[in-house]
């Protein structure tokens, strides 16, 4: 019986394909968009929380230079206010589990006959800690190269491929502004940052070394960030407080005179990064949905003018034995089939702009049984709420007024 | 078994329309034994077919009672009363009324849907019938693509694909020739021999002719039974 109904669905589909098709139209798109902009949605939710867990966790970042009233940072991380003595004296803060200082520029690197301009950051061990970042292979610098301001180097992923190919690097001598110095780790790769930027393009050296050999026109002892690893989320408004309170006191800085320096809580901005990209993903979803509404409202449209046009089919039904539930069953299966055809349909194209945009841009995109599950159930429920007035206005029928009906 | 399929005590209906209630059959009195073959006579307007379709269950009397088979029609419910019209009776409509895009074999099986039965006993059983109206060589065609005594034929194979007990035309022959409506004639015939009781509408005195009983309308009323002449014949010689 059910299965004889299926057959009738499909037959009656079969009947007038170019409606057929536009009435699944509205749900292809529908689902479709939904799909898609999930993908994209929460691919950009992922390479958001993929940042977040490279960054590390907890982070503060201290910068040296002010920000003015107005708002906008003048030569924030510039100005060389903070210096090797305040790093030192930041470790000393409670709940305050790593400090790095941090002194950075471009440089131009050779490696025989390639070139490469690249980020140099000169820092300490720490860095490598608070950041959560490993290594590949080779070793990290201790603190006795700090000491002597030896020149080795650890190098990002994008640094390798421009330079070296497919030589290893480890043990081989690049130039840094003409200094040699020797590659004694390979960076694991983080990919990009919160703002876009790639990680991996990166080459980090010794503090001394840098302030010595490579950026030498600063301030003896200089740097020109301070990242501060507070021992738990709890702690950090705590170490934040600290920071400021300890340099303000350390630079002699006046009451109610102007920081020359910047604490900026990481973490929080990576969260509201999430935040923002959860919020605007929720969005494209609710955009979409309106188009799957939209299809829906179609699918009732053309049942309707189904219902009008079949009248006396549904009479002979009737006449010869058709009960109201045979015909309510009838029309709401015609729109179910024709829902779950358009959300198929809707889905490969869904799933195939996902993986055209993520070619195309590179963006990540991440397809998820949840949003597959979704379109899924919102299309047979889209079908069956849609579906119903007409079939039930079809079974609601009187025989023998609809045999009349020409 | 009872011996009336149907018995009609003071059957009224009534259309109601903007001038208000429009009297279509007033008092009709009528009992058909099982196995008859009645034929309903009258001129156009007499309510020949709106009586067909109280019969055939599809549309209610305003008043009146109707007994189909020993029930009585009016305590039937919906379910019921399309059970009645998938397995009691078998209509064969004015108009073929088939379904323009199904195929022969899907129009005859139709009824089979809804009685149940599964795929391959439907067109077993519709086959049959199709051959025995002389159609087997036209199982996948379309109704539009025969003519129209083939397709009266379907449509008295379908009303038959359920082994109905009852039969109920309404002009079956109405837009046929002459040649034509004798052969579907013979087939209600062969089909009464079998014991299925027969009631057609006809405007026509030689198609009647075929049928055991007429029986004339005229403005809604029953105005001449053969049935009663024979009686009033008999119990006046006797
Ligand atoms: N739905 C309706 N509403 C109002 N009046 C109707 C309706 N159907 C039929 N009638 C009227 O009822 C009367 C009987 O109609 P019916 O169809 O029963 O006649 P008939 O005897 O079958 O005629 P014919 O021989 O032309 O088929 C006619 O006067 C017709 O106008
Ligand atoms: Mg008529």
């Amino acid at each position: 019986m059910f299965t004889a109904m299926l057959g009738e669905a499909w037959h009656a589909m079969g009947a007038n394909r170019l409606r057929t098709f536009l009435t699944m139209l509205g749900m292809v798109i529908g689902v479709g968009a939904v799909v898609l902009m999930m993908a994209v949605g929460q691919g950009a939710q992922y390479s958001v929380s993929q940042s977040i867990n490279a960054m590390g966790s907890n982070l503060f970042i201290v910068l040296s230079g002010s920000q003015t009233a107005g708002g906008a940072r003048t030569g924030g991380g510039n100005a060389s206010t903070l210096n090797v003595k305040d790093a030192d004296a930041i470790t000393e803060l409670d709940g305050v589990k790593g400090v790095a200082p941090l002194t950075m520029g471009n440089a131009q690197i050779v490696y025989g006959a390639n070139n490469w301009s690249t980020s140099i950051i000169g820092t300490t061990p720490a860095y490598l800690e608070v950041r959560s970042w490993n290594l590949t292979d080779g070793y990290a610098f201790s603190d006795s190269d700090i000491r002597s301001a030896t020149r080795v180097a650890l190098i990002g992923k994008t640094v390798i491929q421009n330079i070296f190919g497919d030589v290893d690097p480890i043990g081989k001598t690049i130039r840094i502004k003409q200094n040699p110095f020797v590659v004694m780790g390979v960076l694991e790769s983080k990919g990009q940052s919160l703002d876009g930027r790639d990680q991996d393009d990166t080459i980090i050296v010794p503090l001394t070394t840098a302030q010595r050999k490579l950026f030498g026109g600063q301030t003896p002892g200089s740097v020109r960030q301070v990242i501060v690893q507070a021992d738990s989320d709890k702690m950090m408004p705590i170490v934040e407080d600290g920071l400021n309170s300890l340099l303000r006191q350390r630079h002699n800085m006046r009451e109610g005179a102007e920081s020359d320096f910047t604490v900026r809580n990481l973490t929080a901005l990576a969260n509201s990064a999430a935040e923002t990209t959860r919020t605007m993903s929720m969005l494209l979803g609710a955009i979409a949905s309106v188009s799957l509404l939209v299809g829906g409202i179609g699918i009732m449209n053309i049942m309707l003018v189904s219902v009008t046009e079949r009248t006396r089919e549904i009479g002979i039904r009737m006449a010869i034995g058709a009960r109201e539930r045979d015909i309510l069953l009838q029309f709401l299966l015609e729109a179910i089939v024709i829902s779950i055809v358009g959300c198929l349909i809707g889905l490969f194209i869904g799933v195939g702009g996902a993986v055209l945009v993520n070619v195309l841009t590179d963006a990540a995109v991440v397809i998820s049984g949840q949003s597959v599950v979704l379109a899924f159930s919102v299309a047979a429920t889209v079908g069956v709420f849609f579906g119903f007035y007409p079939a039930r206005k079809a079974a609601r029928l009187n025989p023998i007024e609809a045999l009349r009906y020409q | 078994m009872a011996k009336n399929v149907i018995f009609i005590k003071d059957l009224y209906k009534h259309y109601e329309t903007a001038a208000g209630p429009f009297p279509v059959l007033k008092q009709v009195n009528l009992s058909i034994d099982s196995g008859d073959f009645v034929a309903i006579m009258g001129p156009s307007g007499s309510g020949k077919s709106t009586f067909m379709n109280i019969l055939g269950c599809l549309d209610k009397p305003s008043n009146g009672e109707y007994t189909l088979d020993g029930h009585k029609v009016s305590q039937l419910d919906d379910a019921a009363l399309a059970k009645v019209r998938n397995q009691t009776i078998g209509f064969v409509f004015q108009g073929f009324n088939l379904l323009a895009r199904s195929s022969l074999l899907d129009n005859v099986a139709l009824p089979l849907v809804y009685a149940g039965l599964d795929r391959a006993e439907r067109h077993a059983r519709a086959k049959i019938l199709l051959e025995k109206v002389g159609l087997g060589k036209y199982l996948n065609s379309r109704p539009n693509q025969i003519s129209g005594g083939q397709q009266q034929r379907v449509a008295i194979a379908r009303a038959l694909v359920n082994q109905p007990r009852l039969i109920l035309a309404d002009e079956p022959t109405g837009n046929l020739d002459s040649i034509t409506s004798e052969e579907i004639m013979g087939l209600f015939e062969e089909l009464n021999q079998d014991g299925i009781t027969i009631v057609l509408v006809t405007h026509e005195p030689d198609i009647a002719e075929h049928a055991r009983r007429q029986v004339r309308f005229l403005d809604g009323r029953i105005v001449e039974d053969s049935l009663s002449q024979n009686r009033k014949m008999i119990e006046e010689t006797v």
